[in-house]
């Protein structure tokens, strides 16, 4: 998402000074609450270490404060690691909560919100979250030597142990004494060959809840005593409006509360989730003829066609495309089509709001908090302290939890709000999406086209480049706009292209910016979704034409960008020289969130021509690996959704209302379409960058070759459905 | 009325017959391991076993389940569970792990009946499950894993 500042701010340190300031709280000791107004933090138990990032209480518990939602990526596990690692705590001890919602202790650096996105969850912690863990270790060792009468010096801990002299306690057992210490306003952080979690391995601390049915985790799983549940009957079409609603029938049902009208639609309130569903299906509804955006897809596709032979908004213009096309031995030309995509994570979005017209608390999978935040006070009329975000993990996201306008929480609190009004008492009430609602919701991958003309001198170089994308912004008009819109180009778009690292000395890409009324948004990987699809399958094409190797291809045009040749080399050397008999090989390397990936497919077509992924080959560089498991796992992961996508997925609109609704037709990769993945992972000493994005934009041009060698076609439309590939 | 059993005890539900026995969990006993996904039986995230057969919770209509043993995974302790969740657990198999109730729930199954399951047998029995985070490379494995695990 927005890791776009990765690439113009230096990396941000927190101010010593700050940041310790900020750390010097301790329950019974120093007051946080004067330093942080929230009252979540100066709620620990006394006799309790409680700085803002680490608690550890006298049962010897190590509770680290996650700033970032976990919605599977497994940052919390990161975070605990950074801590345990400085604190030496033993893995076991180590729990994580989310911390409350307040942007000034917790803000994302990279955003300057509260917020997680864009793989940047470890780059920006990784000093934070290692300084809150020594900090804590020296609070720990003064405590140890003051009532051992030792100097500090002769103090250590290994694993949850503290020892001295002929003395040894627990953390937990030192924790009061601790808390008493001023908190250090130095600390020295440890050398990595030091290390004993990070670059090593640290369990993912609530997998054991996650495999005994993770009761009470997820925001849907929310239950207090007296909860409601509201589903919210929404337009046809986006941006409809409301003719008339007859609610007589649901009204009558056993168990509805309550049925009433917000912005966003009609609201059924019941009991149950499934009364509410059964009372909103008894809805009679009219929407007003025409209103909203009434395009279909195909509609849309051929506008933006259209928009392909005029010239658009330039992107980093370098050298002299025409000149260079124009002298061109050969050019090759090729348009391709992306559709709109839904992330469906598989926990639909909920939102759990009790509002009692003084104040406010939310219970859900925030993954922006100050956005939900600030938009539940704008929408309540409250300020800040009068609101509690109570983040939960989140069922997945993928970007979908993450929305520049707060939209679930602006309709929750409108329920909230509509409930109170109507003259009932304050009650919980849990907004929860159906999967329709969620794949028919919009906030999609926006759908996009590409031109791409290249061409190659009589040597076989690359000889001008030119690209033009026609696709919605995803940031115009948000309050994240000036991140990556600049002179009207919405960099998102054509991120992976106009920034590629590879030496393309006249490269001229332009962008059209359509107007549609449907919502878009971010989806792992944002704008690399589709623009690694086609340069990766572009450099392949050209490859051939010019009759090289597409590795060494790639290579010759990455000189100057020593991490991606080194993962397409590391991948390339692991896969060895062919794929398993009768498969197809087909190669593609991507660099994101400041990540490197490649990813090598070996391919098989099964008898009735549909594509089989046998094997994906990773090599990838994410700085210091801090987890390599948790690293294999995410690209995993992220190549399986990518995989998914290019496979299956579509939404299609016809007269502005989308065809699909649940899997039955929107249709997500299973376990009999997942390849074997091997990942191989530098050991990098650079500072540490994402990698829950990363896998992703690799793998659909890295099968597409393949298939192209297989089949002797380019498959440029998506998804391969649309061939009969899948 | 409806008089079933939920993992071991005896329950009398007082609900309109047609509502899912994944709501009767959810909302009406406050038993939430047992997940929505879709509704419609085409993501497995509601697995709960019925007389021992992986069930989709969605669909079991209350009024139907007169006299039913339902086992939901905040309960369920077969052998063959105790060795799939070893199992999850030691090869890292969850991520956000929204989907990993009905895994499970599908997994035992397919252990109880077949102990050593072969590829086409774990696709065959785990095909109904979409994990969204794409963990399914882990679960082939760690059902393999849970193979070995309850053999020993
Ligand atoms: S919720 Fe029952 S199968 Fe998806
Ligand atoms: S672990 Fe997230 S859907 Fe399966």
């Amino acid at each position: 998402m927005l890791h776009y500042l990765n690439a113009s701010l230096p990396t941000p340190q927190p101010t010593r000074r700050a940041f310790l300031k900020l750390s010097a709280g301790a329950v019974g000791g120093l007051l946080i609450g004067a330093v942080i107004p929230h009252k979540g933090l100066a709620n620990t138990a006394s006799g309790a270490v409680a700085t803002p990032f680490v608690h550890i209480t006298p049962d010897n518990r190590v509770i680290v404060l996650s700033k970032h939602l976990d919605k599977g990526q497994g940052t919390a596990t990161g975070l605990a690691t950074l801590v345990a690692e400085e604190l030496d705590a033993a893995a076991e001890q180590v729990e994580v909560e989310f911390a409350p919602s307040n942007p000034e202790v917790y803000k994302n650096l990279l955003f300057g919100v509260q917020g997680t996105g864009g793989s940047t969850a470890m780059a920006n912690s990784f000093d934070q979250y290692r300084q809150a863990g020594a900090v804590v270790r020296a609070m720990i060792v003064a405590a140890a030597a003051s009532e051992w009468g030792l100097p500090a010096s002769e103090i250590t801990i290994t694993n949850g142990v503290v020892s001295g002299g002929s003395n040894s306690a627990t953390l937990g057992a030192l924790s009061a004494l601790a808390a008493a210490q001023e908190p250090p306003t130095d600390v020295t952080l440890k050398s990595p060959q030091d290390w004993v979690y990070i670059g090593k391995g640290f369990p993912r601390v609530e997998l054991p809840m996650k495999t005994r049915g993770s009761v009470g985790l997820f925001g849907m799983d929310v239950q207090p005593d007296g909860g409601l549940v509201a589903v919210t009957a929404r337009p046809p079409r986006f941006g409809a409006t409301l003719a008339s609603v007859d609610a007589t029938e649901a009204l009558a049902l056993d168990g509805v509360e309550a049925v009433l009208e917000i912005p966003q639609g009609v609201v059924v309130i019941a009991s149950n989730t499934w009364i509410a569903m059964q009372g909103r299906d008894a809805l009679t509804l009219d929407w007003v003829e025409g209103s909203g955006e009434t395009r279909g897809t195909d509609a849309l596709l051929a506008e933006f066609r259209a928009s392909l032979d005029e010239p658009g908004l330039p992107s980093h213009p370098r050298g002299d495309a025409a000149a260079k096309l124009a002298q061109a031995a050969q050019v090759v030309e090729a348009e391709y089509v992306f559709p709109y995509l839904a992330h469906a994570p598989m926990e639909p979005l909920d939102m759990t709001v009790l509002y009692d017209g003084q104040s406010a608390t939310f219970w859900g999978g925030s993954q922006i908090q100050t956005v939900d935040h600030g938009t539940a006070a704008a929408v309540l009329g409250l300020e800040f302290p009068q609101i509690t975000i109570n983040t939960r993990w989140g069922g997945g996201s993928f970007g979908r939890r993450a929305t520049p306008d707060g939209h679930l929480t602006a309709e929750a609190a409108m329920i909230g709000k509509a409930w109170l009004d109507a003259g009932n008492a304050a009650r919980p009430i849990k907004l929860v999406y159906s999967r329709e609602d969620d794949i028919r919701g919009g906030y999609y991958r926006p759908m996009a086209v590409h031109r791409v003309r290249a061409g190659l001198d009589a040597e076989g170089n690359i000889s001008g480049w030119e690209h033009r994308v026609v696709s919605q912004s995803i940031f115009t008009g948000t309050a994240f706009e000036s991140f990556t819109v600049k002179d009207g180009v919405d960099h998102s778009t054509v991120e992976g292209i106009s920034d590629t690292t590879y030496a393309i000395p006249d490269m001229h890409v332009d962008v059209h910016h359509p107007a549609v009324g449907v919502p878009t948004l971010w989806w792992r990987s944002v704008g690399h979704t589709h623009t690694a699809y086609v340069m990766e399958t572009m450099m392949d094409e050209l490859a051939v034409a010019a009759g090289r190797d597409p590795i060494e291809f790639r290579l010759a045009y990455l000189t100057g960008d020593a991490r991606l040749a080194g993962v397409l080399q590391l991948a390339a050397e692991k896969a060895g020289a062919a794929g398993p008999e009768g498969t197809h090989r087909g190669i593609a390397v991507h660099k994101s969130f400041n990540s490197y990936v490649a990813e090598i497919a070996d391919v098989r077509l099964r008898d009735d021509g549909t594509v089989k992924v046998e094997k994906v080959t990773c090599g990838v560089d994410c700085g210091v690996p801090i987890n390599p498991d948790n690293i294999t796992a995410q690209v995993e992961g992220a190549l399986g959704y990518g995989l998914s996508a290019i496979l299956r997925e579509e939404i299609t609109m016809v007269d502005g209302e989308v065809e699909q609704a649940n899997f039955p037709d929107y249709t997500p990769l299973r376990i009999t379409d997942m390849p074997e993945v091997e990942v191989h992972i530098v050991r990098s000493d650079a500072a540490p960058t994402g990698i829950g994005e990363p896998g992703t934009p690799p793998i659909g041009p890295a099968v597409a070759n393949a298939v192209f060698r297989a089949t002797g076609t380019r498959i440029r439309e998506l998804p391969f459905t649309r061939h009969g590939l899948a | 009325m409806v008089t079933l059993t939920i993992n071991g005890e005896p329950r009398e539900i007082d609900a309109n017959p047609d509502m899912p026995l994944l709501w009767v969990l959810r909302d009406e006993l406050k038993m939430t391991g047992t997940k929505f996904g879709c509704g419609v039986a085409s993501c497995g995230a509601c697995t709960v076993h019925i007389d021992g057969e992986p069930t989709r919770s969605c669909q079991a209509l209350i009024g139907d389940l007169e006299g039913a043993n339902v086992t939901t995974i905040e309960a369920i302790d077969t052998p063959a569970a105790k060795a799939i969740q070893a199992a999850w657990v030691e090869l890292q198999v969850p991520q956000c792990g929204y989907c990993q109730s009905g895994q499970i729930m599908s997994a035992s199954a397919l252990l109880t009946a077949t102990p050593k399951p072969t590829d086409d047998d774990i696709d065959a029995a785990m095909e109904g499950n979409l994990c969204r985070c794409a963990t399914y490379a882990r679960i082939r494995r760690a059902i393999h894993r849970a193979a070995e695990i309850m053999e020993a």
